[in-house]
């Protein structure tokens, strides 16, 4: 049984999806008897830790070292997966997961399950868990594919840590033309914290007011070291970005904590935060729905809630 | 420029959806139905770059025959025509509707082809980057931000670390995010004339190759509880985060 995790990397640093992807393989593999190899999107700084977290062997591809094309890459990893002979390929659901995995899924003539939130070895077959209708619904699988090509959802499967240093190898690409080019990647606002990569969220809704009422949020997600999030009301009136739109047609996220402040707690939103681990909603209105899945619910206007938990942390 | 906009008929999103007792398949009986959210952005953008420089726009559905009043309401919105690629069942399979897209693009050719980032039914978001190395070119999913430029198209989407810009040739694949512009309502005028606009209705046998699974609903959250009132409840949920919770 041949595993193959792609690893994501920035500045040669794998992401921690990629530790997720070989937590999940390396269990896998155990399970069915196998080996596990990351294949690396480029470089990295210190291949061999990858053995730490699961991966028995690293295949560096520093030919995808620079800015990417995804016409190219598809047809890149499609040679270097070649001579790995996998029999599942677990990707990221990230924005470079959702880029590749569907031209890989065609490239390799294979199906895609994308967003996996559970994946088994059973009856010599692979079960797959991916939520659908915005995840009103979960749909189980098997997935009789060869290779079997999977994308993980961030943040839902365990890392693990302890393995051996990893043997590792570099293998090169043919030269591609690249037809779709990445010019420029422009950083988000002062660096902030990717929701989808956060533990913690703190979330403000239309009740926050306006784009100056996020500022007790602000000052409540640096002391804990959180994202900010933002209901749709909040986006669309202008106040925040859409990259932090939590919800159906935001981010799915899966923090340990996601504290909603002046949001009501709408169907579409609920799509993208109601797996956190806890939920605190904190609203003035006691009907308000998403007091009915918060862990923790205080009834009270935001502005003197959310800074009473500013001054109790410091 | 000739522009296709690949179109699903999905479920609205506030839709309460059930199981049939089998638990192969959702009761569809009491659905209604709309426009996938994100395709309505990919047809906003169709029409932008229609009015700026000419062209058409073309609608590409596979689906059920119900699926023809889905296109209806794009070609409200001022698209030119559409077509119906027939299905007798729903594909729920992106690899097998990516395939059954393609096959009618390779004999239809077009200058851009822009679909939405995922169906909000089965949230795949895999059938444009199919269809794109389906048909040998290039592509970017989610986008947010769409330019015209000599030969091609420059866009956005947003990644981890911020946003990516993206240069691209025509002919290219494109899937559209939430932001990338704000669709319009179809007129009156609109939707008089679309009923005189062609739709094309092409049979096909066309069935879905992955196992459709066993659907369930998922685990129940416990039910909320509220802890407290107004700013003295502060210290009372830190507690609780620290000591019942054990997350901070
Ligand atoms: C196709 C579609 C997709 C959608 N996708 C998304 C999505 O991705 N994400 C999303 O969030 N929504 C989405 N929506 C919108 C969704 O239906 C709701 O309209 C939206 O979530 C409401 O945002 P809100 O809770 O901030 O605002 P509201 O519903 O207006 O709630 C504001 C809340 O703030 C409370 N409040 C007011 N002042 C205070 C105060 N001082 N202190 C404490 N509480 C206060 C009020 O009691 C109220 O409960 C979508 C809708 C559609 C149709
Ligand atoms: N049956 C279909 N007919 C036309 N377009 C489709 C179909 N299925 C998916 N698409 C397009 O592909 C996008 C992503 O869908 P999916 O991969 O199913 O999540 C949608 O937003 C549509 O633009």
């Amino acid at each position: 049984m041949n595993i193959v995790c792609l690893i994501e990397q920035t500045g040669g640093l794998e992401r921690g999806s990629a530790r997720e992807a070989l937590g999940l393989a390396r269990r896998l593999a155990d399970a069915a008897g196998g080996q596990v190899t990351g294949l690396v999107l480029g470089s990295l700084r210190d291949p061999a830790t990858l053995g730490a977290w699961g991966a028995d062997r690293v295949v560096e591809l520093p030919a995808l070292d620079g800015p990417g094309s995804s016409d190219a890459w598809s047809a890149g990893l499609a040679d270097a997966l070649d001579p790995l002979a996998p029999d599942l390929i677990l990707l990221s659901a990230s924005a470079t997961g959702r880029e590749l995995g569907p031209r890989l899924a065609a490239r390799l003539g294979t199906g895609l399950v994308a967003e996996c939130t559970e994946l088994a070895w059973q009856d010599g077959q692979w079960l797959a868990t991916r939520p659908i209708f915005a995840g009103k619904v979960l749909v189980t699988a098997p997935v009789n594919t060869k290779p079997a090509l999977v994308s993980l959802r961030a943040k839902v499967f365990a890392v693990q840590e302890g393995g051996p240093a990893a043997r590792v190898e570099q293998a090169s690409l043919a030269g591609r033309e690249m037809k779709a080019v990445v010019e420029e990647i422009l950083a988000a606002a002062g660096g902030k914290l990717d929701l989808s990569e956060a533990d913690i969220i703190v979330s403000g809704g239309r009740g926050v007011g306006g784009p100056e009422g996020f500022a007790p949020l602000e000052e409540l997600a640096a002391k804990l070291g959180a994202a900010v999030g933002a209901s749709r009301a909040a986006v669309d009136a202008g106040w925040r970005p859409h990259s932090q739109q939590v919800g159906q047609t935001g981010r799915v996220v899966n923090p340990t904590l996601y504290i909603a402040c002046g949001i009501s707690g709408a169907i579409q939103h609920l799509a993208g935060m109601k797996n956190s681990r806890y939920i605190v909603a904190i609203n003035k209105d006691p009907e308000a729905p998403i007091f009915k899945l918060a862990d923790y619910g205080i009834v009270g206007d935001l502005f003197e809630v959310v800074p009473a938990l500013s001054r109790a942390l410091s | 420029m000739r522009i296709v906009v690949c179109l699903k008929r999905v479920p609205d999103t506030e839709s309460v959806i059930r199981l049939t007792p089998d638990g192969t398949t959702i009761e569809r009986g009491d659905l209604n139905y709309i426009i996938n959210p994100y395709d309505e952005y990919a047809l906003e953008a169709a029409l932008q770059l229609k009015e700026a420089e000419g062209g058409e726009v073309v609608l590409l559905c596979a689906g059920e025959a119900e699926a023809d009043s889905t296109l209806r309401k794009g070609l409200a919105m001022g698209a030119d025509e559409a077509v119906l690629l027939q299905v007798p069942q729903e594909l729920r399979d992106p690899w097998s509707t990516a395939r059954l897209l393609a096959d009618w693009l390779r004999a239809h050719p077009a200058d851009l082809i822009l679909a939405g980032k995922q169906g909000v039914d089965y949230d795949h978001g895999a059938v444009p980057g199919m269809l794109a190395e389906l048909l040998g070119l290039p592509s970017a999913t989610a986008i947010c931000a769409l330019e015209r430029v000599a030969d091609g198209v420059r866009v956005e989407r947003e990644v981890e670390a911020g946003r990516e810009r993206i240069r691209l040739p025509l002919p290219c694949v494109l899937s559209a995010d939430k932001g990338l512009n704000e669709p319009r309502y179809a007129s009156l005028k609109g939707i008089m004339m679309a009923k005189k606009k062609p739709l094309e209705v092409l049979e096909s046998q066309a069935t879905a190759e992955a196992e459709a699974g066993r659907l369930a609903l998922p685990p129940a959250r416990p039910a909320g509880r509220v802890i407290g009132e107004g700013a003295q409840a502060a210290g009372e949920l830190l507690r609780l985060l620290k000591e019942e919770a054990r997350v901070l």
